[in-house]
């Protein structure tokens, strides 16, 4: 990293947006473990950060995101509030969905964020669509669709790729391959070589990627998001990371090997690999600990204003649910 | 009034709806030579191939990513083939369509219509012929429509492409050819039931194809002196609960007939809803499937059957 061509200013923005979605992270977790204040299950992308924030880089505000339940790097990455988003993982109102969701369901629509998923590969099939919807309304906007390495043993990747592929669509699929589904090692649950290769068998041109090196992924997302919004076709990018905590965040990961976690957090953390990669380019120590401070005091104050921020009033229960026999109206 | 078959009657609606709002498309197996009951001939000619798209043989990506499409600004409408088919987008329609809006907050709309054709049709057989519309009224986000003639088809074809929400459009196979007049002006109204006959007698509650059984049975019925007041439901998410109670206040005599099975169907929650609000002259009855398998051999479909006969008889047993 010390050719003389190197993108500081890149290089600065992704260390911040990886600082921002960890500090979010630790902070949201000390909420549910010291606090006690987050309601339901929270799934951490601790140590996978370098995919939203290399990802979402290449992408304009009005291009299209879809997510899973580990999605708050990738959510934060495309511009949503903190605040909102912690007020949703409080359970309270003004958060991103009115309380309504929570961590699993958190959508932005405002910065194009059209909703973290709860149903293992369902946004896959929702995702293309959207490009669909895209390609008829006849503008230059593209979606990326994010999805785990579990996601692939279900129907709607093979349904989902292929649709984007038979009808051309502006899609690029992410499989943000943290090498664990649940407590399953997913290489044991996956036949064949797996991800790319069968994005590759439908046609779909298909990338490889180091997912914990930002700068690899932002070079490579740029290249692939120029390919989809210029010739409006699919692509498929594979980036390997690893998982460095357990599946929620109550989830002690005792089923994993010994020291595995350990070892691979040591030697491959994305946002260490990434300050190294600034230290090389002449940035110092203490810029970069500026950078981390300000992202831990940002989530800090985002936690304060949502755990003192009321519940959602008890009538919108019945809210948003449909027009036609709404439950304001018929309940019964 | 124009003369329309019940399928014509849809295509009809459909064809303007796409006239009037470029936002308006279909997807589904086979849409581009008619669709396999020919409820879209002629539209591949008229709109081209993006709005009236083929699909691959998936359900599940058919539904999602019409609902993916929904949510950013076009209005689907999905054609699922059989009702049995759309089994294998449940998770779409059910986790993903029906609660998005809720889930997000507000944040997003799904302005689908999805078309489920329902029914006992020709030897179909336990894969081809379900009918399942009470396990749609039961997932709150759903709107759940079940036209029984030409006029419906059209009217409630429109209403459903109107509406901003998703609506599960279930026609009856059994049906497509039935020919009607159609006022294509009349207006059609969410969760108001239609009047089939009239009478004070007793009141027979149906929907789909059973209504038009119904019809007949009340027919029958009025030559001994019995007058039904029979009442299509047309959609049952919304449903016309006030209508039926200020009938079953006159009659005080209540039958519900339809196709799917009798044990937790939605007959049972007319029932429930009336019972607990009124009281009855006679004790309740319903009539619908056993709870058994749709066959093939015709001798054993029709034990399955709810007859003209088997409504006029609960009639006449509850009015003697
Ligand atoms: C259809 C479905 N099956 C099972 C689950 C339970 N579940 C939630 S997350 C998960 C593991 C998913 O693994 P992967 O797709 O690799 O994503 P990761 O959790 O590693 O981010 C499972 C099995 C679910 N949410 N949806």
């Amino acid at each position: 990293m010390t050719a003389t061509n190197y993108d500081i200013a890149r290089g600065t923005a992704l260390v911040t947006m990886m600082e921002r979605i960890r500090a979010f992270e630790q902070v949201a977790e000390l909420a549910a473990t010291r606090d006690q204040l987050v309601l339901g299950a929270i799934h951490l992308s601790i140590g996978q950060e370098a995919c939203a924030a290399g990802v979402m880089h290449a992408l304009r505000r009005d291009d299209l995101i879809l997510s899973t339940h580990r999605g708050h790097g990738h959510t934060l990455a495309k511009g949503a509030d903190p605040t909102a988003m912690m007020r949703e993982l409080l359970g309270r109102k003004g958060g991103s969905c009115g309380g309504k969701g929570g961590s699993m369901h958190i959508a932005d629509f405002g910065v194009g964020m059209l909703g973290a998923n709860g149903v293992v590969s369902a946004n896959i099939t929702i995702g293309a669509g959207a490009a669909h919807g895209i390609k008829l309304l006849g503008d230059d906007r593209i979606v990326v669709d994010i999805f785990g390495d579990g996601a692939i043993n279900r129907g709607p990747f093979l349904e989902g790729l292929n649709w984007a592929q038979v009808f051309d669509l502006p899609v690029l699929f992410v499989c943000e391959d943290n090498e664990w589904s649940a407590t399953t090692r997913t290489s044991d649950m996956t036949g064949g070589a797996g991800a790319a290769a069968r994005a590759q068998s439908m046609g779909l041109y298909t990338v490889e990627v180091d997912g914990n090196d930002a700068e690899a992924v932002a070079d490579i997302a740029q290249d692939l998001v120029s390919r989809i919004r210029d010739t409006r076709t699919p692509a498929f990018l594979h980036a390997r990371t690893y998982r460095q905590g357990g599946h929620t965040y109550f989830d002690p990961a005792t089923y994993r090997p010994q020291g595995e976690a350990e070892t691979r957090t040591a030697s491959d953390d994305p946002i260490a690999r990434q300050r190294e990669a600034l230290l090389a380019a002449g940035l110092g120590v203490a810029d970069l600990d500026r950078i981390r401070d300000a992202a831990r005091a940002e989530m800090d104050a985002a936690l304060q204003t949502a755990a003192d921020t009321p519940f959602p009033s008890d009538d919108t229960v019945f809210a948003d649910v449909q027009d036609i026999g709404s439950p304001e109206e018929v309940a019964y | 009034m124009v003369q329309m078959s019940y399928a014509g009657a849809a295509l009809a609606a459909l064809k303007e709806a796409m006239q009037a709002d470029p936002r308006v498309w279909c997807v589904g197996e086979d849409l581009g030579r008619g669709g396999v009951f020919g409820q879209y001939k002629g539209l591949r000619e008229e709109f081209g191939p993006d709005r009236v798209s083929d699909a691959p043989i998936s359900e599940a990506s058919i539904m999602g990513a019409a609902f993916g499409a929904a949510m950013v600004g076009t209005r689907p409408v999905v054609e699922m083939r059989f009702a049995d088919f759309a089994l294998c987008a449940t998770d779409e329609l059910i986790n993903q369509i029906a609660k998005a809006r809720f889930m997000f907050g507000g944040q997003s709309r799904a302005p689908m219509v999805i078309r489920k054709p329902i029914g006992m049709w020709r030897s179909s057989a336990a894969q081809h012929s379900q009918s399942l519309e009470n396990w749609y009224v039961h997932t709150p986000g759903l709107v759940v429509a079940v036209p029984a003639t030409p006029q419906d088809n059209y009217a409630m074809m429109h209403a459903a492409i109107a509406a901003d929400d998703p609506v599960v459009y279930m026609e009856h196979k059994n049906i497509w050819a039935n020919e009607g007049e159609v006022d294509t002006d009349a207006p059609f109204d969410w969760g108001r039931a239609a009047t089939r006959r009239e009478g004070d007698d007793v009141t027979i509650v149906s929907w789909s194809d059973t209504a038009n059984v119904a019809t007949r049975a009340a027919r029958t019925l009025a030559g001994e002196g019995i007058h039904a007041h029979v009442m299509d439901l047309r959609t049952l998410w919304p449903w016309d609960k006030d209508g039926v109670l200020a009938s079953v206040r006159r009659s005080g005599r209540l039958i519900v007939a339809h196709e799917s099975v009798a044990v937790g169907g939605f007959g049972a929650e007319v029932v429930a809803s009336v019972v607990e609000n009124t009281t009855l002259k006679a004790p309740p009855k319903r009539l619908g499937a056993p709870r058994a398998l749709i066959p093939y051999a015709p001798n054993l479909e029709d034990q399955l059957r709810v007859t003209v006969d088997m409504i006029a008889t609960a009639a006449r047993e509850m009015c003697t």
